[in-house]
């Protein structure tokens, strides 16, 4: 930080005193928001706590009861399925390989067309998730577009989508909502590669493909590592998208670990379980995390 | 000059954090509206925009007001599903600052409420009030809670059957005046209505998760309680995992919805508007012949309703719905209903009591029962001209003879969550009826323990 001539002159303050001042709202913020809440919650997965019913007034310490009682649910491990498969296909596959597909296919072009596109995938990120929902909802419903579309085109009878593809018709609303995000990042990345290094190549004779392999992805990695990340970890904690959809069915179709959480708390009044299932959640992003640190080697 | 400040400016900061946490408005003592009025805020189900309760209540509400010039009345319905709302209403129920004065509670959920520490025991009060006495008495039972004290005033009692549309009927050569004896009579009658015309939904039935507890209580439970068994014997207090009845009940859905293919879409009978799209829409204009549903439908179709039909009964019928094979006594229902009750953290007890004695007069009682088309809780408001000369009160009433209610037990609410998704398991072809009971009976032991089942 810069000292102006003024401030310098009386009393010198240490640089490291000042920023603890200014640093201090919002370290408070953070103490009252984020870490209490945090650690109640820790605290609350080894209780009994119910929404309703006699637990609800003796809340008790259970040990590790909610954690044991986890390892023999079948659905929980049902639900770790789900959610690694909605985060496999919708995020990663999905959100990352197209956002950077079409953020690599608009590199150069003209500021028009790069403006239109642009503006047409954001929009899909900007639109509330609930909105999102229930327009995917009105979309593939039996009288939705989609369908009537189908129909018009081959005679076919409607298609249940959410009923008969539930897993699919989720995974591409999630990919539709957060394509932009992984394109913006990686457009970012895309415009900073100097043009001299691609032209190099192409005069050395290299083939497209040989120029996005050895050159556009190595120098955007790090990009690469934090998008993958944060779009893991947002799709991980995805909830009202499937809750309006699907409501996390038809049977347990789509009950990814958030549907599920909220079904053992607010559904079936099991605080405690629900919040235990939370820490399932935490953990697994934090996991994907390091794999992501560990494999594409890059310091965050 | 800086550091001196360090301190009072963190203080400061936290400070204005605490207070921005503070609603201001709905802080503590404010119940006391500004012109000194003890405003009392009565929260029930809402329902949008065809809310039967807030017709009487709207009714009710300037009548009182008229009367009791200390006392302003606030509607405050939580419009949600039938689930999330008893979720919200215990969370309100957790503050002083959100807490109604007077809630309204389902039977089945006033016990867990009770034992949650959310309401206030009404016995004092009703010991001094002499209109208790004119209460049907196996209703009181329902708002009792396991400690024996009174929880709950009751407002309303219904019965289940099934509804059909006597057009449809009609057009598929069925008698209009149908009594099944048997669920092979509703197959029957399902499969004749499919056969003639296949683009009327011929049965239908709550069966999604989204739609709560309609599909324990209106679907699961009218089912297994004709066959004989029961959810929980209350005797030995243990809870029915391995009855054959949970079976046959299960498969009933399955031959409706997959076998015999008698039901609606998936689409229409997975939604959480299920229950408006086919009472509102499909029954009356003849798009369903079949509708396993409550009696209160009638205030649809009454004056004011969401699909007013004039002479209902030409249109519409409604027949208890019969046991598996027929078997004693022919027919079955379970009974529910509904409650006012005062949360422990509500400020105005007293004044609370007061309009729930204003709600619960024989005239105010009738009239919402007509309004929502609902079955009276008191003897003499079911004497009444206006109430028994009402359309259909006959056979709903008839179908309460055999009522049966559900287990006064805290985790009822729990089990009830599995029969749900038992029941849409099967329904959605996720699982056949021998897999959803053997899950069944696994996640009630969880839930119950295995020393609390049979």
């Amino acid at each position: 930080m810069e000292v102006t001539p003024n401030a310098s002159s009386k009393k010198k303050m240490s640089d490291n005193t000042k920023s603890s001042i200014f640093l201090s709202p919002a370290l408070i913020l953070l103490l009252i928001f984020f870490l209490t809440p945090m650690l109640l919650t820790i605290v609350f997965s080894f209780t009994n706590l119910a929404l309703t019913g006699s637990q609800a007034q003796n809340i008790k310490f259970v040990g590790f009861d909610n954690f044991i009682q986890m390892f023999n649910d079948a659905q929980l491990y049902n639900s770790i399925g789900k959610t690694l498969l909605f985060v496999l296909f919708s995020a990663i596959l999905g959100q990352c390989l197209l956002g950077f597909l079409i953020a690599f296919l608009m590199k150069g072009k003209n500021a028009a067309f790069r403006r239109a596109i642009g503006i047409t995938v954001i929009a899909a990120w900007v639109t509330p998730e609930i909105v999102v929902g229930f327009s995917w909802v009105a979309f593939l419903g039996d009288n939705g577009t989609l369908n009537s579309i189908i129909t018009a085109l081959s005679g076919i009878e409607p298609i249940a989508f959410l009923f008969e593809y539930p897993m699919v018709s989720v995974v591409l609303a999630n990919i539709w909502r957060g394509t932009a995000f992984s394109m913006m990042a990686f457009q970012a990345a895309l415009d900073d590669i100097p043009l001299e290094v691609e032209e190099a190549a192409v005069m050395d004779g290299a083939s497209r493909w040989r120029i996005v392999r050895n050159i556009t992805i190595p120098i955007v990695k790090g990009t690469i590592t934090t998008n993958l990340m944060l779009v893991t970890l947002q799709t991980l904690g995805v909830f009202t998208l499937i809750y309006a959809m699907t409501g996390g069915g038809p049977g347990n179709a789509t009950m990814t670990l958030p549907v599920y959480m909220y079904q053992q708390a607010f559904v079936s009044y099991q605080l405690g379980y629900g919040t235990a299932i939370s820490l399932v959640i935490l953990i697994i992003g934090a996991l994907f995390s390091l794999l992501y640190m560990r494999f594409l080697k890059v310091k965050v | 000059m800086f550091k001196k400040n360090v301190p009072v400016l963190i203080l400061l900061s936290g400070i204005l954090l605490l207070s921005a946490c503070t609603d201001s408005d709905n802080a503590k003592g404010n119940s006391e509206s500004t012109n000194g009025k003890t405003e009392i805020k009565i929260t029930w189900r809402g329902l949008g925009e065809q809310d039967n309760v807030r017709r009487y209540l709207e009714g009710f509400e300037a009548d009182f007001e008229s009367k009791n010039e200390d006392i302003d009345i606030v509607l405050s319905p939580i419009t949600a599903s039938e689930g999330d709302y008893f979720s919200k209403v215990a969370l309100t129920m957790q503050s002083e600052e959100t807490a109604p004065d007077i809630v309204s509670e389902d039977t089945f959920m006033l016990s867990a409420d009770a034992n949650a520490g959310y309401l206030i025991a009404l016995d004092e009060y009703v010991d001094s009030w002499n209109e208790w006495d004119n209460y049907i008495e196996n209703i009181k039972f329902g708002t009792t809670g396991e400690d024996e004290s009174i929880y709950g005033i009751p407002t309303t009692t219904d019965s289940r059957g099934i509804w059909y549309n006597k057009e449809v009927f009609e057009a598929a050569g069925l008698p209009i005046d149908w009594e099944p004896k048997s669920w092979n009579d509703i197959y029957t009658a399902a499969e004749t209505i499919k056969e003639a015309n296949p683009d009327v939904v011929p049965f239908a039935m709550n069966v999604a998760k989204a739609n709560g507890e309609a599909v324990s209580m209106q679907t699961f439970e009218m089912l297994l309680y004709g066959t004989d068994e029961t959810l929980y014997d209350s005797e030995s207090k243990k809870w029915n995992v391995n009855g054959q009845g949970i079976t046959d009940a299960l498969v009933f859905v399955d031959e409706i919805m997959n076998q015999r293919d008698l039901g609606p879409s998936l689409s229409i009978a997975l939604n959480a508007n299920y229950g408006s799209v086919m009472t509102q829409e499909l029954l009356p204009t003849g798009g369903v012949g079949m509708v396993l549903d409550g009696n209160w439908n009638i205030g649809n179709y009454a004056e004011g309703g969401a699909y007013p039909i004039e002479n209902i009964e030409e249109t519409l019928g409604f027949v208890p719905f019969p046991t598996k094979d027929g078997e004693e006594p022919g027919f079955v229902t379970m009974a529910g209903g509904w409650s006012w009750a005062i949360p422990e953290k509500s400020q105005n007890h007293d004044a609370a009591w007061k309009v729930i004695q204003a709600m619960s007069t024989e005239e105010s009682q009738t009239e919402r029962a007509i309004i929502e088309g609902t079955l009276t809780v008191r003897n003499d408001s079911a004497e009444s001209s206006d109430y028994t000369e009402k359309p259909l009160i006959e056979p709903a009433t008839k179908a309460l003879e055999n009522a049966h209610f559900r287990p006064k037990n805290d985790l009822y609410p729990n089990v009830s969550i599995e029969i749900q998704n038992a029941v849409e398991a099967v329904a959605s072809g996720a699982m056949s009826p021998e897999e959803a009971a053997a899950s069944y009976k696994a996640k009630v032991t969880d839930i119950v323990g295995e020393e609390n089942v049979y």
